[in-house]
């Protein structure tokens, strides 16, 4: 089940504003350019964004779940390439996906994908997980 | 603009973090993680970035962070963060440059319980033109 090349399967996060507040508030990121439409559009952006290290953090738990448990994650790095756009009123897609590249002693490497609205969202997701999963 | 002098520079956090089972409960709720025994791989984070903002932006170091978007984000986790973990913390200013007028600063957070490292992180932070 671990073998090089196998994909595991995706899962579909929903994102709206009530998420975005919920991790201002956990996170201590209250940037109001995850929370207020008319300071997101002020600066240049075409709504209000998630917070990258959301969608990262909702990717870490994809990773999470498919080691065992958060305590099997020992490496997760991801670039943030495109904001995920949360629109009011509305929920919108984090799709993540995930392929094993490299299985060794340290454990199994993935390599993670992340969409919204069909919009590649993070680059360069990599996991390492503790093997026994 | 960030003082090119602060590159290599290591800052020793200021207090230690105790580390409090709400904090871990309400970030795991905001992804769904029902094990809340030890903190979510990213929730680090929110102990890095506040150290971050308060060493760059002092005025000897002078970043923007009005301007700042995160570029990105690697965690090497040696164990999982637990409550009642008193953290204490170092950041390193380890690379800095100047793209199209937007300036790229990669900074380390280290994270140790005593003497023991538990998380170092990397984030690589951009100042947009």
């Amino acid at each position: 089940m671990n073998d090089i090349g196998t994909v595991i399967p995706l899962h579909e996060f929903e994102i709206n504003r009530a998420l975005l507040k919920q991790y201002a508030d956990a996170s201590g990121d209250q940037n109001p350019i995850h929370q207020d439409e008319t300071f997101a559009k002020s600066v240049g952006l075409p709504d209000v964004i998630a917070h990258g290290m959301l969608t990262m953090a909702l990717a870490g738990k994809y990773v999470s779940d498919w080691a065992g448990g958060p305590q099997n994650v020992k490496e997760f790095s991801a670039r943030f390439i495109k904001p995920v756009i949360v629109p009011a009123g509305k929920s919108v897609d984090l799709t993540v996906s995930a392929t094993v590249v490299e299985v060794s002693a340290a454990g199994v490497r993935l390599e993670v994908s992340a969409t919204s609205q069909g919009v590649k969202v993070l680059g360069m997701a990599k996991a390492l997980v503790a093997q026994g999963n | 603009m960030l003082n090119p002098d602060s590159v290599g520079r290591t800052f020793a956090g200021v207090d230690v973090i105790t580390i409090t089972q709400e904090e871990i409960s309400s970030f795991a709720a905001v992804i769904g993680e029902k094990n809340t025994s030890i903190a979510p791989p990213t929730f680090s984070i929110k102990i890095s970035l506040r150290e971050f903002e308060s060493i760059l932006t002092k005025p000897e170091i002078g970043l923007d962070w009005t301007r700042l978007v995160h570029g990105d984000q690697k965690f090497e986790i040696y164990r999982p963060i637990v409550a009642g973990d008193s953290l204490t913390t170092s950041a390193t200013i380890e690379n800095y440059k100047v793209a199209a007028g937007n300036e790229i600063i990669t900074v380390r957070s280290d994270l140790f319980n005593k003497d023991e490292k538990i998380v170092s992180s990397w984030s690589t932070l951009v100042v947009r033109a």
